[in-house]
């Protein structure tokens, strides 16, 4: 927005809306000029772009779509027929909607990241034994990649799992774990957490299985164990709604969910705190972590149908 | 070295390989296998003696879709046991107890009204010849399923190499038909067809068309034959003979194996270790029933795919380059042991090196000749990158081009389509469209490179292979010493450790005891009529 006040000249009316705009913290898309609203769109329709007539039906389609959307002008700048009865379009325009900046919600992590060290020392403190976090994945699902990233030492890209963390006990009990199974060892381990992953999302698997879990362990009573899980499809914020304490989406490495169950189970006291320059190589290794590549879209191709499972 | 490079003979390397290592590979692979293959000829499992009953013809299943081979095989095992092969009790109590099939006999076996035993003398005689009689017309049905591939493949055409590999997974097989149909319209040689995420780990195979599957539609006799007579179909259409794939791996990898036999699938993904590794199947299930499998591959002239690409999912693909080598060295081992002719060890690799690492084209380029190489008879099928799809989906096309590059460079004979989409979501239509067009010009455009393609001798390319093997070398003989199960327990492959009595399936193992009889492996390892031998 700084463009408008550097004194790039743009015409009447656009300058007196950036103005506007900028108190209010208001953008449009970015094309080339400030203002321009400039968007592309790709998306197949199913017509045939065949015949000349054909071809001008499906073009005229592919712009009633876009005006639908906002889209005003519109232009098709690309059309292809995709055997007999389908037609691919890129659609370039202009688009009249506002963002509004104010409007805009970022969930924050509510927790810290921690070196390994300190979330052993933390648990140390406030458990005074090891935590016992139970992991599987649940339903039909056998993707275990991402579990296994989670928890085992090797862990992923660098970061290791929790397995790795000397005051945590892991149980593994792998793909396709049924519900009552889970819930019956996660009590005879006496589980502070159950982690669960869920790749495979068709007709909705992944939250179908998570709120049956859910339901289960609900159902068998104190003590209840942390619920979280994990998946690359889960949308945050919907812990409530499925009946767990933590989603973990794409991108998490298990330095995240390790920061979470200190945080969640392990709460930090005075004299738990960590001194600073504890941490030694352990923590250091935490750095690039929570950054680096996701666990669960290691699979999620073949969850999502793509190449996976070849 | 220079002279040889500026005139490679026919079985010159480009890249300067010392035959002397590359021989020593591949005895260091049989001495790794080799106590595996001991494994495989001493015990059977529930899956392999399944297979038997399958192959003599035993389908269908219960009212409650539980398959009439597992009733049976679970009757057997809990009155005679399945240390003497299925074949002798099962046969036994079909001519005794006069049944007027196996189904009868299945179904009575599953009310628990059939007393089995391990017959002797005479009476062992007439179910011996008897189940002979049944798995041979069983191989015969196998042979003429080949026959027939080899009939289509004539009269519609065998498209060039590369072959363009695709993709379904709808679920619902009815869905995937015309899915199928017209991937192969638009360019597809080879559709596979994704298996529902649960059946690995199923213990028995389901019946039936299916509709209702997860990330993938589950194999079955009914969908294998149905998708095989659509694609028939769209061959003869096209004049070009397309080929069908799915999976013998998880529990019931030998039964899927016959069944796929049976239908004329023509590939397989069957690898030594994917089950092992990523799904948790114990290590000796699995090892037993690939041996099976891969008789029966061998048999119906299928060609399998191993699954070496999956390593680069969990490992880095420069660090464990190695390992890919070392997989393939060793599913080479297994295969040829258990029959299975060069020209059908689809061997897997994959270009997963990440692209911000300087020269990651040409250490790509060096891994896929070193295999291409390594393996010259082989119809290698290469992998496209999918771990550092990010979900730029333009960044995502260039990289998929630069694969398709690399794949008509070095010669590799399967391609299976990278998508831009990959790690989104399920493809949609165009992104499958977008992916023939970048592969159609990339095979256009540089479809010839191979010929013209001379690493320099001694330079980066050329060195970075020398080293991979080198490499491959030391880990083989490290699994050598200290025997691959332990190097499996110890996270070897794909960086996850599986224990030797880790897993599931462990409890369908059994010790062969003296005297024990299998029809089918009897036929397989003689297995030299039919026009298996042929090739």
């Amino acid at each position: 927005m700084t463009t408008a006040s550097a004194g790039q000249s743009l015409s009447g009316p656009e300058r007196a809306s950036q103005h506007s705009d900028q108190d209010r913290k208001i953008v449009r898309p970015y094309g080339d000029t400030t203002g321009d609203g400039r968007v592309q769109l790709s998306f197949t329709l199913p017509v045939p772009y065949g015949t000349s007539e054909q071809r001008a039906r499906a073009e005229g389609a592919a712009l009633q779509l876009a005006a639908k959307m906002g889209m005003d002008p519109a232009m098709v700048v690309h059309a292809k027929g995709m055997g007999p009865d389908f037609t691919f379009f890129i659609v370039y325009g202009r688009v009249a909607h506002l963002v509004d900046l104010s409007e805009v919600i970022v969930a924050e992590r509510e927790f810290p990241l921690l070196p390994a060290a300190e979330i052993n020392l933390r648990i140390r403190s406030a458990l005074g034994r090891k935590l016992v976090v139970v992991g599987a994945c649940i339903g039909t699902d056998a993707h275990t990649v991402g579990i296994d990233a989670i928890l085992n030492v090797k862990g992923h890209a660098g970061e290791k799992g929790l397995e790795y963390y000397r005051e945590m006990r892991i149980v593994n009990l792998g793909a396709q774990v049924a519900v009552p199974d889970l819930v019956a060892r996660a009590r005879a381990e006496q589980a502070d957490a159950v982690l669960v992953s869920q790749v495979v999302t068709q007709r909705d698997a992944h939250l179908n299985n998570t709120r049956e879990m859910a339901a289960a362990f609900r159902a068998a009573g104190p003590p209840q164990p942390l619920l979280v899980v994990g998946g690359p499809r889960f949308a945050p914020g919907t812990e409530a709604g499925l009946g767990v304490d933590k989603i973990f989406g794409k991108g998490t490495g298990p330095g995240e969910v390790a920061s979470y169950l200190a945080h969640a189970l392990a709460p930090a006291s005075a004299k738990a705190a960590a001194p600073p320059g504890l941490t030694s190589d352990e923590g250091a290794r935490r750095e690039g972590g929570a950054s680096k590549r996701p666990e669960h879209e290691l699979n999620s191709t073949a969850g999502a149908g793509g190449s996976g499972g070849r | 070295m220079t002279a040889d490079a500026l005139n490679p003979g026919p079985a010159a390397s480009l890249l300067g390989l010392d035959p002397a290592m590359v021989t020593q590979a591949r005895e260091l692979a049989r001495r790794a296998g080799q106590p595996i293959v001991e494994l495989a000829r001493t015990h059977t499992t529930v899956s392999v003696e399944r297979a038997v009953l399958r192959l003599a013809g035993l389908d269908g299943a219960d009212d409650e879709g539980m398959p009439w081979v597992n009733l049976l095989a679970e009757a057997v095992r809990e009155s005679a046991g399945l240390e003497h092969g299925i074949a002798l009790p099962a046969w036994d109590a079909l001519l005794t107890g006069g049944y007027p099939s196996l189904p009868a006999l299945a179904a009575a076996a599953a009310a628990g009204t059939v007393k089995f035993r391990i017959p002797e003398g005479r009476d062992a005689a007439a179910a011996t010849g008897a189940a002979r009689a049944a798995l041979a017309a069983g191989f015969a049905r196998i042979d003429a399923r080949r026959a027939e591939r080899d009939a289509m493949i004539s009269a519609t055409g065998d498209p060039p190499k590369p072959w363009i590999y695709l993709i379904v997974a709808t679920g619902d097989i009815y869905e995937d038909i015309p899915q199928a149909q017209a991937a192969a319209r638009e360019g597809a040689d080879v559709i596979a067809v994704i298996r529902s995420t649960g059946q690995s780990l199923l213990d028995y195979v389901p019946e039936g068309a299916t509709r209702e599957g997860y990330a993938g539609t589950y194999a079955t006799r009914e969908n294998f034959r149905l998708m095989r007579a659509a694609l028939d179909e769209t061959s003869r259409e096209l004049g070009r003979y397309v080929r069908l794939t799915n999976y013998a791996s998880g529990l019931c990898m030998p039964e899927i194996a016959a069944l796929a036999g049976l239908e004329r699938l023509d590939m397989m993904l069957n690898d030594c270790m994917y089950g092992i590794i990523f799904r948790d199947i114990n290590p000796r299930r699995t090892f037993i029933d690939q041996r099976f499998s891969r008789q029966v591959h061998a048999r119906a002239g299928i060609i399998i795919n191993t699954g070496e690409d999956n390593y680069l999912t969990t490992a880095d693909a420069v660090d464990a380059a190695h390992t890919v080598v070392v997989s393939q060295l060793l599913n080479e081992f297994f295969a040829r042991e258990a029959g299975l002719p060069d020209g059908q060890i689809g061997l897997g690799h994959a270009f997963e090196i990440n692209p911000d690492v300087p020269d990651s084209f040409l250490l790509e380029l060096a891994h896929a000749q070193l295999v291409r190489e390594l393996f010259p008879d082989a119809p290698l099928k290469y992998m496209p990158p999918t771990k550092h799809m990010t979900g730029n989906v333009f960044a995502g096309y260039l990289l998929d081009a630069f694969f398709n590059l690399a794949g008509v460079m070095t010669g590799q004979s399967i391609l299976l389509i990278g998508m831009m989409t990959e790690g989104i979501h399920t493809p949609f239509l165009a992104d499958r469209d977008l992916a023939l067009e970048n592969v159609n010009y990339v095979r256009r455009a540089a479809g010839g490179l191979a010929g013209s393609f001379r690493p320099e001798p001694g330079g980066f390319i050329a060195r970075r292979a020398q080293e991979v093997l080198g490499e491959a070398v030391g880990l083989l003989s490290r699994i050598g010493d200290e025997g691959l199960l332990t190097a499996i327990g110890r996270g070897t492959f794909g960086v996850t450790r599986r224990p030797a009595d880790g897993g599931r399936g462990l409890d369908g193992v059994i010790a062969r005891a003296p005297g024990y009889f299998n029809p089918a492996t009897e036929i397989m390892d003689t297995g030299t009529e039919g026009p298996g031998e042929a090739r």
